[in-house]
């Protein structure tokens, strides 16, 4: 057999092979768990047995007695303002993370790619905001601009685009001095055709990876504030609002435990599938084993910890 | 030093640029529609000079340990924090402490097993740590262990029977035991229980991945194999070679670790009465409390800012190479 044949030659069934991450259970289950949550928070309004803010039914009532998982203290379905909080709280936290990742990516590739002046001040803005942890100036962002769900956003992307600029401008400017980025500047790219053609393929593993596992991160954000009173306002379905209800009523353990765990499951499945990801992407953090002696990938990709989350 | 002066710049503007109103707040609706009462108050605290002169004002105010009175309380700020502050750094320490010798049985063991079934159930718990929200998981454990078994006291930091020990550190535990009353210490402690388990959940499933990956690096390392090869058993390899040769990262996320503690706290603090940071600081968000708001941002600053210190400090007393560079 060639040479070429043999680096040319696929496996049989090849094709049929899936990427590596869905090889991985962890991947799997989190998928499947993200996307029933996805179809409830899509869906939810249109079936659920009762409007959520309705105060009809007595109060009180434990799961099984008339209604699935219980009544609050004002008569409403434990039930369906569950499921209806998975249309509140679901799309905001994507759209959140979307906007602090667009946020952060773009800072952080403008501050490596050109460098100097701009690369520090932006950087300095950077460390100012992550000098504080998280909740907190969370919760200082969201009270100054008084207390309702949208507010609550904001403030969370606030305090979470800078993790994206750290990690974009790192790989940036390791990128912009490889030989290939430089040979197609010689070609006669503008700095932002390069940077957008040749350097951001590059970039957008790692921030996938980022911005999958702050799903998780954005809805106990999210629900936190909500539960302090900042996030969401009554008569409004919200998991922590829901929760903080539960703080007046602990004899009906139902009224808080439901949407606790949905929270846990939502915030599960997307970092199940973030971890994953990242051992797809990122070599260094991969599960298998390496065999001793064989020279291990360079550290390309750089990760930055899960700082401080509630 | 910059970063402080950048931290009270951020707290400042953030607290008055935006658009709430912190008049109508402190005087409620009813007095704020009288324009002679909004008038004295805005006079009593300065408000009307332009922005950078209140900025000076606060920095200058500060310089003298002044962090103003707060509107909430009506009690200067900087003497509220002074017994906020130790409250809850006994939780973070504890915190800590506990999560840390959790993380790294669980992340050494998981090391060792790589790949296999003990390695994934590591990662799948430590996973499921990371996922729980902590207020919930307070709530949780609030009604369980004290109000349904019993075996847990209930809210604050002492029983109301006893009266709390002589400040010395403002630690009440660390104060009990320097006072020599060990039934005030039991009670604090067990008072400490709850709150620090909850949040050490959280903190295990951040520590346990990185101890893993940082036990994994060591372990291929010549040195640990030479260890081997010279006959000493597993458990001194472990802890005098390889949690020594992975103690450098392990320290470094033990400080991000403790700044999550803190955001963490608000959170559990105000479930379990906890007189602390967190409690202080939602009280003051919610009442719009500018010098609270902004004595609370002051102080976790500096927190952070003694604690990356401190973090350098230990690299030098761990690793000999930072010392000589």
């Amino acid at each position: 057999m060639s040479l070429d044949g043999a680096l040319t030659r696929r496996p049989r069934g090849a094709w049929l092979r899936l990427p590596r991450v869905w090889r991985s259970p962890l991947a799997v289950v989190g998928a499947a768990i993200a996307v029933a949550w996805l179809v409830v928070a899509v869906s939810a309004p249109a079936w659920v047995p009762y409007p959520p803010d309705a105060q009809q039914l007595p109060r009180l009532s434990p799961p099984g007695e008339g209604t699935l998982l219980g009544t609050d203290a004002l008569g409403r379905d434990v039930f369906s303002r569950l499921m209806t909080g998975a249309s509140t709280t679901i799309p905001l936290a994507l759209g959140l993370v979307v906007a602090s990742a667009v946020i952060g990516v773009v800072v952080g590739a403008v501050a490596g790619w050109f460098g100097g002046w701009v690369d520090e001040a932006l950087m300095r803005l950077t460390d100012l905001v992550m000098a504080f942890p998280t909740v907190i100036l969370a919760m200082v962002v969201a009270a100054s601009l008084g207390p309702s769900l949208y507010n609550a956003v904001i403030a969370a992307v606030v305090v979470s685009w800078p993790q994206y600029a750290r990690v974009t401008r790192s790989l940036v400017l390791g990128l912009r001095t490889l030989n290939y980025v430089v040979a197609g500047r010689l070609l006669g790219r503008s700095p932002v055709t390069s940077l957008v053609v040749d350097v951001a393929p590059n970039v957008v593993g790692p921030v996938v990876v980022l911005a999958t596992l702050d799903v998780g991160a954005a809805v106990l954000l999210l629900s936190g504030l909500s539960f302090l009173g900042l996030g969401a306002q009554p008569p409004t379905a919200e998991w922590g609002s829901m929760i903080s209800g539960a703080l007046a009523n602990f004899d009906a353990w139902w009224i808080g435990t439901f949407p606790g765990l949905a929270i846990l499951t939502v915030v599960m499945a997307f970092n199940f599938l973030g971890d994953a990801l990242r051992d797809a992407v990122d070599p260094t953090s991969r599960t298998e084993r390496t065999a001793v002696g064989v020279a291990s990938a360079p550290q390309s990709v750089e990760l930055p910890v899960e700082e401080d989350r509630p | 030093m910059l970063l402080l002066l950048g931290v009270t710049l951020v707290t400042f503007t953030l607290t008055n640029l935006v658009p709430g109103d912190p008049i109508a707040a402190a005087l409620g609706e009813g007095a704020a529609a009288n324009p002679a009462t909004v008038q004295a108050y805005v006079e009593r605290y300065g408000l009307d000079d332009p922005l950078p002169v209140q900025y000076l004002t606060y920095l200058g105010n500060l310089a003298h340990g002044d962090l103003g009175r707060s509107l909430a309380t009506g009690r200067p700020v900087a003497s509220d924090l002074a017994t906020a502050v130790p409250a809850t750094i006994e939780i973070a320490v504890c915190a800590v402490v506990v999560s840390l010798l959790v993380a790294t049985a669980l992340g050494t063991v998981a090391a060792h097993r790589r790949n296999l079934v003990t390695d994934q159930v590591v990662r799948v718990v430590s996973l499921i740590g990371l996922s729980l929200p902590t207020f919930w998981l307070a709530l949780v454990a609030y009604d369980l262990f004290f109000r349904r078994l019993g075996i847990a006291p209930g809210s604050g930091r002492l029983s109301p029977s006893l009266t709390p020990p002589p400040t010395i550190t403002g630690l009440y535990t660390v104060d009990f035991m320097l006072d020599g009353d060990s039934v005030g210490f039991v009670d604090a402690a067990a008072h400490l229980a709850l709150p620090v388990g909850v949040l050490s959940l959280f903190t295990i499933g951040l520590l346990t991945r990185f101890i893993r990956t940082s036990v994994l690096e060591v372990l291929d390392s010549e040195y640990v194999r030479a260890a081997r090869a010279k006959g000493l058993g597993p458990g001194r390899v472990v802890v005098g070679y390889v949690l020594r040769g992975a103690s450098l990262p392990i320290l470094t996320v033990v400080g991000i670790a403790f700044g999550s503690l803190l955001s963490g706290t608000v959170l559990v603090e105000s479930v379990f009465a906890w007189p602390g940071l967190g409690t202080y600081a939602y009280q003051a968000a919610s009442n719009l409390d500018l010098p609270g708001i902004m004595g609370v941002g002051l102080v976790v600053g500096v927190i952070y800012l003694v604690l990356n210190l401190i973090v350098d400090v230990l690299y030098g007393v761990l690793d000999p190479r930072v010392r000589l560079a």
